[in-house]
């Protein structure tokens, strides 16, 4: 077999070896990098900056364990952010099996940040219903949340007396990593004219980027590369910004194999059609 | 009799619903609370049958020694293993997702890494994949090429390094143009801030809408009778 066909059919198997290496060498190494800031992320921090102290935040956590490498660090972003600027977070979720990766949040940031369950936050958990429990909030919380996640009443928590609807949150934050953030987007930014930020995977990133250019959500946190841009702008590196070496030497690597593959297709078909 | 029931319960239901979405309001917004009620109840009772057919499937396989019975054992075992550990979290911790609760265990060292090594090996399928067929066959494809590589490259910190090389070498060459402000340029990331804002939001405004219509029409058949295929 002539070189330029070995260089478009190298084996599977040492493809994959290289893509481990190419991940894990930077996790080792951990070579320094520079993140620049992209516009949809700085309009997502910049919505959260703008709540004054004592707003409310709603956090839908939309994911599961699948996607929490991505989208995690979001979360731990957000919250850094929102208990720095001393807004109140209430934690929700749309997919049950979400919902322990915010307690794992939650329980890593809040004492670091001096925050404390039920009177900085609470987590209300769980329902289901999807969008009709999304628009039915728009009446009244406590149709659908009576309690929060462990069964305490809502109104034994102080700030949560003075939230019953959209009107009382001042930002709604859907990491998700399917079309629940659509669904958030589409009922509750359309029909009550909520705030929204987006944090997503990398994969549904380009799913969002209509609504951003249609003014109807305020920010898009894509993928990995969005989490750090997130934790460049709030100044606290973590789990994202540790991980873009990686996903820089992965992203190299399959552009390296996309370029040696088509050169060895172009040549073969060269010397086809000679 | 079998036939027209049903037809009318979802014509009635579905203009209720309707109704409700359109109009919040008491007594129509209430609906849509009754409704929601009545959809947990039913999605439960389909978790149950879920439940009660996968377990008889896989204790059948299990009992008659059928081939990978092994699996479906671990499978049996790990769905009442997390079943009972929830159970016993819920009423010992008021909650299974306590953080010291044994169903926390469960999830932080089972099945986060479980789900993030399910989805992390979809990438060395992605990288196989694209290696093999990404080829530039004719000028659609190159485009699609030519995109996909500024995306990757725009999307991660080494589209920066290597534009701020280009800059160092451009000005190696011709020391007038200036290195730092070429540098800030990051043209890979702009080109790929533009290929995602501009024209790739038309492309998924285009399907989004074609995605609309088809849902709107195929509802439109299921309310009006057309589709009956729900009722075979």
């Amino acid at each position: 077999m002539r070189f330029w066909q070995r260089l478009s059919s190298v084996d599977s198997r040492i493809l994959y070896l290289l893509l481990a290496l190419a991940v894990a060498l930077p996790l080792v190494i951990k070579p320094k990098t520079s993140i620049r800031v992209s516009e949809p992320v700085r309009s997502a921090f910049e919505a959260v900056d703008r709540l004054a102290p004592g707003s409310v935040v709603m956090i839908s956590i939309d994911f599961d364990p699948s996607s929490a490498p991505e989208v995690q660090p979001m979360l731990i972003g957000i919250l850094r952010h929102a208990f720095k600027k001393d807004l109140r977070v209430i934690v929700t979720g749309q997919l049950a099996l979400g919902l322990p990766l915010a307690e794992i949040a939650l329980n890593q940031v809040a004492p670091e940040m001096d925050k404390v369950y039920g009177r900085d936050y609470v987590n209300i958990g769980y329902r289901p219903g999807g969008s009709a429990m999304m628009v039915g909030i728009g009446r009244e919380i406590r149709d659908y949340f009576r309690t929060d996640y462990r069964g305490v009443p809502l109104d034994s928590f102080e700030f949560m007396r003075r939230v019953h609807n959209y009107k009382d949150i001042g930002l709604l934050v859907s990491l998700a990593h399917g079309a629940v953030a659509d669904i958030w987007i589409q009922f509750v930014g359309g029909r009550y004219n909520q705030d929204i930020i987006v944090g997503c995977t990398g994969v549904n990133a380009p799913n969002l980027y209509q609504y951003l250019n249609a003014g109807q959500i305020e920010g898009i946190i894509g993928g990995l590369q969005g989490a750090a841009e997130y934790e460049t702008l709030i100044e606290k590196p973590g789990s994202a910004t540790l991980g873009m070496p990686a996903q820089s030497w992965g992203h190299g690597l399959i552009i390296l194999l996309l370029i040696m593959g088509n050169v060895g297709f172009l040549l073969s078909r060269k010397k086809k059609d000679k | 009799m079998k036939r027209t029931v049903p037809l009318v319960l979802v014509f009635s239901t579905a203009l209720m619903l309707i109704v409700a979405f359109f109009i919040p309001h008491r007594p129509f917004g209430d609906l849509e609370s009754r409704f929601l009620n009545w959809y947990t109840i039913v999605s439960g009772f389909t978790f149950l049958l879920g439940i009660d057919s996968l377990t008889r499937h896989h204790l059948t396989r299990v009992f008659r020694r059928g081939q990978g019975w092994g699996y479906s054992l671990v499978l049996v075992l790990a769905l009442f293993g997390t079943m009972a550990l929830g159970f016993y979290s819920w009423f010992k911790f008021q909650s299974p997702f306590a953080l010291r609760a044994p169903f926390m265990w469960l999830y932080t060292y089972m099945i986060i890494p479980l789900q993030s090594t399910m989805f992390a090996s979809l990438a060395f399928f992605i990288v196989s994949a694209a290696y093999r067929a990404f080829r530039i066959r004719n000028f659609a494809a190159t485009l699609l090429l030519v995109a996909a590589v500024l995306v990757m490259i725009g999307n991660v910190p080494l589209g920066g390094s290597i534009w701020r090389s280009i800059g160092a070498l451009v000005h190696a060459i011709v020391p007038a143009v200036d290195l730092v402000k070429f540098g800030r340029l990051e043209a890979f990331a702009a080109v790929k801030d533009w290929l995602m804002s501009i024209a790739t939001a038309s492309a998924m405004r285009g399907i989004g809408i074609g995605l609309a219509l088809g849902g709107i029409a195929m509802s439109l058949r299921i309310i009006l009778g057309i589709e009956r295929t729900y009722m075979s």
